[in-house]
């Protein structure tokens, strides 16, 4: 297939391999990559037996699901009780548990909830259910939320009264400015997400090379791409001279996608939210603009039980990449992808479910 | 009739009525037309394979197929990947209230053909019908009665280091093609599922003699599944090379865009071979002149390494374990 064939070349693989085994000469690197999407990547191609064993790699905190709170999920849940409610959700947000139950047994208790692949299937459930009232999950980084602004103007455009969004979306380069502040973990540079940036550009990255001097390369996700983002991160570290390079040039442009910007700006502001495992990181999450405030789920009352987390659970500490599920008691025990504990061996992203299906 | 009601499931003259001007009629079996409460049948000195699947599949006519051939397929295959000929079939029906009778004829006439394709007789059925709501449109049970073919006997137990494993064809077109049509998706793909019965070429390939060790139709699960089913807790592994599993374009770019594996998706007529490495290239040249085997060819072989698991050998080189599917969230695709 085009434009992927040519990124899974074996013979090309191997020669990146060679040149990041040359040339990766300090002790010890450590790299973190930012995506879940690039985390099951580098899974599913084996990228790390590719790699030499000083090159060290991280998942961190970008997966939608795995870093939405159990608040947020507990939210979810009771909005599902309501009789009179549809939830409308992408389908990973299905299994991950709240703090005592899951938007998939609520459906098996009579919840009315649906799976839905674009929010604009949310919005068609609304015109055909006037008497009911629809909630869309909005969950997601940069690489979603245009089409969930898109939604919610189409819906004050058509005057949709039964429409909501219960807005849990969360912003990339505010996570990893936590994840350098914290210190937990000594990093050297971070491959860093091509979706996300296809939307947000180059430039929202420029603090992490300035600031911190860490090397940073946006990076496409298939095999060719993964290594090459390494052996330019290896390039920058070796050089101790750090900026923002783009490997991901057949998608990715520096200013990024003006007219999803413009909608997000539109639609949305910056808001302080909660993480799973972080806590509140100051303006990481959004929130609808006046304009837009009609379409707010939180306008709808419902009560919610206090929030309760698993105790053994460590889904927060691998987020932060301070550990791996190879550092969990409950992994493939207890927890496991058809019976999770944590979100992150719920979400098709998730470092657990990678760990699981791949590694073991 | 242009809607199924509750009376047609009620045993009273409407539902004698849907019995006999459509499924009698359309089956066609001297056992039907008997109107008795069994059928009898006849097999001489052989052992028997026996077994019953359910189809629930949405939407019900799908790119390739529908239920009715589904049903059919789904459960001669059953018996004939055993190293059996399947004879006979039931049909259990369950109708919702509501459901178009044109579509019921439809279906129908469809397993009948398929049964007939693959020299099969349909001769006993039951058919309820449930309040609207409470089922979805169509769900067919069937069950099959075949023999052994002489001789033949298929076990993991047989399968030793060296034995090739063979595949019939593209792999993943049945879920996707399903999955293509289901409501919210509405995917512009020319894939059609592959559902068809197999038990003809894998009759013709048991009557040649050759060590065929074992033999799984991956269905639900996919291909990684009924592999890791083959292995786990035997004292051998199996070895995949990415590069010989045959997927279609179309396959590919659909698994691609919705984060799918294409070793996990569906198949309705494909069968995975398990033969002595002897005698596979013989087997190989078979199965290929079977429409249903154009496009066979080898996926991997039994290792003496990595037993009781899956390894696959990745396009780039790098190998990674293969898992059965898990908690994966897959729609009603059988």
């Amino acid at each position: 297939m085009k434009y992927i064939d040519e990124f899974r070349d074996r013979k090309v693989c191997e020669q990146l391999a060679k040149e990041i085994s040359n040339r990766a000469i300090k002790k010890d690197i450590t790299l973190m990559e930012v995506c879940g999407t690039h985390t099951m990547a580098i899974f599913r191609y084996g990228i790390k037996s590719f790699l030499p064993s000083n090159i060290a790699l991280l998942s961190g905190p970008g997966c939608p699901v795995c870093v939405t709170p159990n608040s947020e999920i507990d939210k979810a849940i009771a909005f599902s009780r309501k009789e009179e409610v549809i939830i409308t959700t992408f389908g990973d947000m299905f299994k991950v548990p709240g703090s005592r139950s899951t938007l998939a047994r609520e459906k098996s208790l009579g919840s009315d909830i649906r799976i839905v692949y674009s929010p604009v299937d949310a919005l068609k459930i609304a015109g055909e259910n006037p008497d009911r009232i629809v909630i869309f999950l909005g969950i997601g980084f940069e690489t979603t939320i245009p089409t969930v602004a898109a939604t919610i103007k189409d819906a004050k455009n058509k005057k949709f009264k039964n429409f909501f969004v219960l807005c849990c979306h969360k912003l990339i380069p505010p996570a990893i400015k936590v994840v350098l502040e914290s210190g937990e973990v000594l990093i050297d540079g971070f491959l860093l997400p091509g979706h996300v940036s296809i939307i947000t550009g180059t430039g929202v990255y420029k603090f992490i090379a300035k600031n911190y001097n860490k090397g940073c390369v946006v990076s496409g996700f298939e095999p060719v791409d993964i290594l090459q983002a390494i052996l330019m991160l290896v390039k920058q570290i070796n050089e101790d001279n750090y900026s923002v390079e783009n490997q991901y040039t057949r998608s990715v442009k520096e200013e990024g996608n003006l007219y999803a910007k413009q909608l997000m700006n539109e639609v949305f502001e910056p808001v302080d939210s909660e993480w799973r495992g972080i806590g509140i990181i100051p303006g990481s999450g959004l929130k609808l603009k006046e304009k837009y405030s009609q379409f707010d789920a939180n306008n709808i009352s419902v009560k919610v039980e206090p929030v309760e987390e698993n105790p053994e659970c460590i889904c927060g500490e691998i987020l932060r990449g301070v550990k791996t599920p190879l550092d969990c008691s409950l992994f493939g025990v207890e927890c496991l992808p058809e019976n999770p504990k944590g979100p992150c061996m719920v979400s098709s992203e998730g470092t657990c479910a990678a760990f699981y299906k791949y590694g073991k | 009739m242009d809607t199924i009601l509750l009376a047609h499931g009620s045993g009273g003259k409407m539902m004698h009525t849907l019995v006999k001007d459509v499924f009698v009629k359309e089956f066609d079996s001297s056992h039907l037309r008997k109107y008795e409460d069994s059928a009898v049948l006849e097999i001489i000195d052989k052992k028997i394979v026996f077994t019953t699947d359910s189809y629930v599949v949405d939407p019900i006519f799908f790119p390739g197929g529908d239920i009715g051939k589904l049903a059919v397929s789904g459960t001669i295959n059953d018996i004939s990947v055993m190293g059996a000929v399947p004879h006979f079939l039931s049909c259990g029906l369950i109708l919702e209230e509501g459901f178009s009778a044109e579509e019921l004829q439809k279906v129908i006439k469809s397993m009948k053909k398929s049964a007939d394709e693959s020299s099969c007789e349909i001769v006993t059925g039951d058919t309820k019908v449930v309040d609207k709501g409470k089922g979805d449109k169509i769900f067919i049970n069937t069950s099959a009665i075949g023999t052994m073919i002489p001789d033949v006997s298929l076990s993991k137990k047989f399968i030793e280091p060296g034995d090739m494993i063979l595949i019939n064809g593209f792999i993943g077109d049945h879920g996707i093609a399903v999955l293509s049509k289901r409501k919210g998706m509405e995917f512009e793909t020319s894939i059609k599922s592959d559902v068809q019965p197999l038990n003809k070429l894998i009759g013709d390939l048991l009557s040649n003699g050759l060590s065929v060790r074992f033999m799984r139709d991956p269905t639900r699960g996919g291909v990684a599944t009924t592999l890791n089913e083959i292995c786990d807790g035997m004292e051998f592994g199996i070895e995949l090379i990415e590069e010989k599993i045959p997927v279609r374009e179309g396959v590919k770019g659909f698994c691609e865009i919705l984060g799918f594996d294409p070793l996990y998706v569906a198949n309705e007529g494909k069968v995975i071979i398990v033969i002595k490495r002897e005698d596979s290239d013989k087997a190989l040249e078979i199965i290929k002149k079977f429409p249903e085997g154009r496009d066979a060819d080898f996926i991997g072989e039994v290792t003496r390494e990595n037993a009781g698991r899956v390894i696959l050998r990745t396009i780039i080189g790098s190998h990674r374990i293969v898992d059965m599917l898990s908690g994966e969230q897959l729609p009603r695709i059988c």
